[in-house]
């Protein structure tokens, strides 16, 4: 598709309303719903994956070293992962 | 392996079949709990999707969540079209039309969808033995409408439809006991699960794709917008709600019962509720009441499960 929601008219829709192109949510920011971002403290990171494991977004993901972080495209700021960090990794901190 | 939990994530596959950017509330339990299924079930699947939560956050129309082939459905006939696509194919397949791939048929569904709504399609589809996975999404009410009270809405908690108040107090009626139901159809497996177990959670769907026969597993799913807790405490509630007893996790394959995960004491139902805003107009007295309903009914899941234990045990000594 390519095109974002706003460019997009009727005409360039499938009959039928069909998405033809598989999993192209990933294309929508939900990032922007966010009022507070995780921050990490890696020295305290086991790098276990259990933030990955519980993230609802499933936009969690191991960077060039090896750590889990979240991709601030899509996170919306729940909390979660840092509520489950076993070694308090995660902090939340306000938006500006 | 007192650490299990902390070294297995690494060991689950990063692919993900259900694509971020959906929109789902923040913090919410039926993403995970979705997400997590389909990291179980794979690609080779055509999924069944009722109305409901699950089918509004992940198709909004230019865009849709889902890797694998999908298809909307009513309320009511979810089970219905699994299982007329089920024997599509296996004609197709008997006439030479298509290959045997093995293609699994998964139907998911909320709990209005499942446990009102959809009950009598799915009771037929589970009385003829398609070979299907019925997955029920049970965040324990109309969530997607704006929190109607349903079938599985727990005794006493607030809906928008049995509010809280002078002359009521919350949901009247107990919750219907669905996977009970499954099991009366005699299918070969039935299951409850919550994501706040997920290793617990995958196990139990690849076991329900692989039996042979309708297979039902109902999951607990934490919604902070209709329960009122903090989104962030989303896991923490799913895992209380297990501790305590309120929906304990196990599965019954050919009728016989088992724990998954059996405590030696339950937590205080007063430690989950607290958490939740739905709860909260509740009186000591009637907190009683529900906490000896919660106790009872866990005993009585406990000595099934340990009758079917000790059959086993006098067969394979026999």
């Amino acid at each position: 598709m390519g095109k974002s929601e706003n460019e997009l008219t009727w005409k360039e829709l499938e009959v039928g309303g069909i998405v033809t192109e598989p999993g192209n949510a990933s294309q929508y920011k939900t990032g922007d719903w966010r009022s507070q971002r995780p921050t990490y403290d890696f020295n305290k990171c086991l790098k276990c994956g259990i933030c990955q494991i519980y993230c609802p977004e499933g936009c969690v993901n191991q960077n060039n070293q090896g750590y889990f972080e979240a991709d601030l495209y899509y996170c919306k700021g729940c909390g979660i992962c840092s509520r489950e960090c076993p070694t308090f990794v995660i902090t939340m901190k306000e938006e500006e | 392996m007192e650490n299990y939990s902390i070294y297995v994530p690494k060991l689950i596959t990063k692919k993900e079949n259900f694509a971020p950017g959906h929109r789902a509330c923040i913090g919410c339990g039926e993403a995970l709990a979705v997400r997590l299924a389909f990291k179980a079930i794979g690609q080779n699947v055509i999924v069944i999707n009722a109305t409901g939560c699950v089918e509004i956050f992940t198709s909004q129309l230019p865009y849709t969540s889902w890797r694998v082939p999908w298809i909307h459905t009513l309320f009511e006939n979810t089970a219905a079209v699994a299982s007329g696509i089920e024997a599509a194919r296996k004609a197709m397949i008997r006439k030479g039309v298509i290959k045997d791939t093995n293609t699994k048929i998964v139907a998911i569904a909320g709990d209005g969808g499942t446990i009102d709504i959809g009950l009598q399609a799915l009771s037929g589809a589970m009385e003829r033995g398609h070979d299907f996975l019925y997955i029920c999404f049970d965040n324990e009410a109309y969530m997607n409408t704006g929190i109607q009270r349903s079938s599985a809405t727990p005794f006493g908690a607030s809906t928008t439809t049995s509010p809280a108040g002078k002359s009521s107090f919350g949901q009247f009626a107990w919750k219907k006991d669905m996977p009970a139901i499954a099991v009366a159809h005699n299918i070969p497996y039935v299951a409850t699960a919550c994501p706040s177990y997920p290793f617990d959670l995958m196990e139990k769907v690849k076991k329900g794709l692989e039996v042979k026969g309708p297979a039902y597993i109902q999951v607990l799913s934490v919604c902070p917008t209709g329960w009122g807790c903090a989104a962030d405490l989303s896991i923490k509630v799913g895992r209380l709600a297990v501790k305590t007893g309120i929906f304990p996790l196990y599965e019954v394959e050919n009728g016989k019962y088992k724990m998954s995960i059996d405590f030696p004491g339950l937590r205080p139902i007063t430690e989950y509720m607290s958490l939740q805003k739905r709860f909260r107009h509740l009186k000591p007295k009637m907190l009683e009441q529900i906490q000896q309903k919660v106790i009872e009914k866990y005993e009585e899941l406990k000595e099934k499960a340990a009758a079917c234990e000790y059959n086993c045990q006098t067969v394979l000594e026999d």
